[in-house]
């Protein structure tokens, strides 16, 4: 048999099911892993025995990996963030609860950009993660180390958050499975909130199946989240090897280099059309008229939420209190300015800004209409295809420091993903193959194709999703070497 | 020349809900500080709120008490603003849309009704006692989150003696609340 | 486009120190993002409605039942200064 840790989360489960494998055992292996982690993966891991988790449900025991934003009950939940280092939260998020419950332990904390506010993961005040492929590049963001601890095998899965493309973005730069679920099907309930209109919990994992599996048991109607639903059926485990009537969309707006992306990303994305007509579909170009705007809309709304959810952080109740203030709005100003990183103080000045009184209507409104418009075009696109396909990020992962002083150029990486996150819809990552960056480079490097469908139709998605990867027969080896 | 008084009230009706505004904390007096708070009402990192259904079913009795038109949707906004009182920077209040407009109460029109949770107490601490020469205060957050209906008058009042008496004699909508001012009850809705 | 007058009362509003270097970057910075935001205000958008959330969820509501409030020193566990069982912080007249 091969070790512990080869085995999918999926496989995992079975074998120690079959008793071939003791839940002991298997923590035991990756716990070694991720106390070796290299990648500054990880902003905590368990001792020797699971903190929290029973063996006992439908996931065995097997562990896993969570971002650092979600709040797990007296285990480090720091966002990221200065201002919330060491803080160890009285409660667990219900995601988390729920898959604790589910039988999953908790393996490992894993590093992010603060408050999730990146791409690159670089914005983490415990220092940037490396990606697996490449200790050069960045592994994408801001769930960049629960992407690079899979990818690297450090955890047989993890969950983190994705707001404009967190997940699926670091996703694709690491060559594993990302997906966004619909707005409201998990709860946001002790996930430390960003944007919260936006903000949606989901898995990272090493193929469709396992994403199946975590997100089986991360859904459903929470009553402390007044946001979330109740989703309409079980996530199945995805078996489709074809994918017989199925009808893609293109938008001509995010895809093709004139829209920035890379020359090698767009060659394997047109690679995956190819093979998913060789499986039966039909492929066509569409337009999603607005989504050009996405980004603009994005960097105003998700701002402006952030400016109001970050206004908690002021050194009175918990985290970071900056010495030496004598006075109310010093003790305040300070404490922000000590605690909040270059990015995080970026947003919310750009979101105080666009809330703010004489800008609220050019800013804030207009981009709430523009959200309106986009969601328009997918419900429209949406009555001619089953899905719409995209590259999921415009680059493969890039440099360590490259994009870091133009906070634009970083924001551009999230240009093919934001649409869905504005229109709330479930979108999944799934590796397609290796590019060359243009600048050249020795290692080929993952890239991403996004499959977004209508509200709840994960099920179809992650059918499409299996079949495809089954035909593209993606090599990972290169994360886990 | 000789000036007018015109006057509008702002009364913050506290509703006697068992629970806060939107968690689960019991709303009970004179209790040991911080005892009676939560992830809600503490704004941890993480915790949303969940309004509290008879908060609003209270709200709406005002409303048609005082002959208000009842909001067919009515949101929630945020109001931000720093202060130690206030957990989360903002306060959850009401702002376009609020429960009910309109209504009319004796003599007096009345403009809105709204729902909002309150802030916490502050304590302030110095050995005179004096306000202005502490230098520190506490924060207690027993109090933070107790759900308010904010009953907002046109300014139909014209001294401040016909303000007093009609917010003691008229202004009486305990004890489906404890009103600021105390009024003696005069009707006790149920909730249904 | 910002200029550092208006940087430095957003920050301000949003109670954020910053220092000398922040603000130089912060209107560069800002400035490059908002010309690519404000290409929104070429779309014509007339009478259409804002999205301040994609799912219409109504009467989410709670039952007015009491549930368990955290012990006082769990409350304040977390907390950088406590005094008389209450979170210290200078007084806002001082």
């Amino acid at each position: 048999m091969s070790a512990p840790t080869d085995l999918t989360a999926a496989q995992a489960v079975d074998a120690l099911g079959r008793g071939e494998l003791s839940a002991g055992e298997l923590f035991a292996a990756y716990r070694e892993r991720a106390a070796a982690d290299d990648l500054n993966a990880f902003a905590w891991v368990a001792d020797e025995t699971p903190a929290r988790g029973a063996v006992e449900g439908p996931l065995r025991g097997v562990p896993i990996a969570v971002k650092d934003l979600f709040c797990t009950e007296g285990v480090p939940s720091q966002a990221g963030s200065r201002i919330l280092e060491g803080y160890r939260p009285p409660y667990t998020a219900t995601a988390v609860e729920r898959l604790l419950g589910a039988g999953a332990t908790l393996l490992a904390k894993t590093n992010q950009d603060e408050f999730a506010m990146g791409s690159s993961n670089e914005n983490c005040a415990f220092g940037p993660v490396l990606n697996p492929w490449s200790r050069e590049c960045v592994p994408g963001g801001s769930s960049g180390g629960s992407a690079a601890a899979v990818a690297a095998g450090l955890a047989p899965w993890a969950i983190g958050t994705d707001t404009g493309g967190s997940n699926r973005q670091p996703a694709a730069l690491c060559g594993i499975v990302g997906l966004k679920p619909t707005y409201g099907a998990v709860s946001r309930y002790g996930m430390i909130a960003f944007a919260s209109s936006l903000d949606q919990a989901g898995p990272l994992t090493r193929d469709v199946t396992d994403a199946a599996l975590l997100l089986r048991h991360m859904v459903g109607r929470d009553p402390c989240d007044s946001t979330s639903l109740a989703f309409p059926e079980e996530i199945a485990t995805p078996t489709a090897e074809r994918l017989d009537g199925i009808r893609l969309g293109v938008p001509e707006e995010l895809s093709g280099e004139a829209e920035g992306i890379e020359p090698g990303v767009q060659e394997a994305f047109e690679r995956t059309l190819r093979t998913a007509e060789e499986l039966g579909a039909t492929v066509e170009t569409t337009r999603l008229r607005h989504a050009e705007h996405g980004l603009s809309a994005y960097y105003v709304l998700a701002p402006a939420e952030a400016s109001s959810n970050l206004a908690r952080y002021d050194g009175v109740r918990y985290g970071l209190r900056a010495g030496k203030a004598n006075d109310l709005v010093s003790l305040y100003t300070r404490t922000r300015h000590e605690g909040f990183g270059p990015e995080v103080k970026r947003r919310i000045m750009l979101g105080t800004f666009a809330l703010s009184s004489g800008y609220y209507d050019a800013y804030y409104a207009r981009a709430q209409k523009v959200r309106t418009k986009i969601a328009q075009d997918f419900a429209t696109a949406f009555e001619r295809f089953d899905f719409i396909v995209t590259p999921t990020a415009p680059t493969v992962a890039f440099g360590l420091g490259t994009k870091v002083a133009d906070p634009l150029a970083m924001y551009l990486n999230d240009y093919c993903t934001v649409p869905m996150s504005l229109a709330g819809l479930p979108a999944i990552s799934i590796p397609n193959g290796l590019a060359v960056p243009p600048q050249g480079g020795q290692v080929g490097l993952p890239t991403g194709f996004q499959i977004a469908g209508p509200a709840f139709s994960e099920n179809a998605i992650l059918d499409a999703a299996h079949a495809l990867e089954g035909a593209i027969g993606f090599d990972a080896g290169g994360g886990r070497a | 020349m000789s000036y007018e008084p015109v006057i509008g009230l702002e009364i913050h009706v506290q509703l006697a809900t068992r629970t806060k505004m939107f968690c689960g904390c019991a709303l009970t007096f004179g209790e040991p500080p911080n005892t009676r708070t939560c992830p809600v009402c503490l704004g941890l990192p993480g915790a949303l709120p969940v309004a509290n259904a008879a908060a609003i079913h209270f709200g709406l009795m005002i409303g048609e008490a005082l002959g208000c038109r009842l909001a067919p949707r009515s949101i929630f906004h945020r109001k931000n603003y720093f202060y130690p009182d206030l957990p989360k920077g903002y306060q959850i209040s009401q702002y376009d849309e609020p429960l009910c407009l309109g209504g009319q109460l004796g003599d007096v029109r009345i403009h809105r009704v709204h729902l909002e949770e309150d802030a916490a107490k502050l304590v302030h601490a110095s050995s005179s006692g004096r306000i202005h020469e502490s230098r520190a205060s506490v924060v207690d957050f027993n109090r933070g989150g107790t759900p308010l209906a904010e009953m907002v008058s046109e300014p139909d009042l014209r001294s401040a003696e016909q303000a007093r008496e009609w917010l003691t004699l008229r202004c009486a909508v305990t004890p489906t609340s404890r009103c600021a001012a105390r009024a003696p009850p005069s009707w006790a809705p149920r909730p249904s | 486009m910002i200029d550092r007058e208006q940087v430095l009362h957003v920050a301000r509003l949003a109670r954020l120190e910053l220092d000398d270097q922040e603000v130089a970057r912060m209107v560069g910075e800002l400035s490059d993002v908002l010309d690519h935001i404000e290409r929104i205000g070429e779309l014509d958008l007339e009478g259409v409605a804002p999205t301040s959330h994609v799912v219409e969820v109504a009467n989410a509501l709670r039952q007015d039942e009491p549930r368990a409030s955290l012990p006082p020193e769990v409350a304040l566990g977390a907390a950088p200064e406590v005094e008389a069982q209450g979170f210290s912080v200078p007084s806002p007249q001082a």
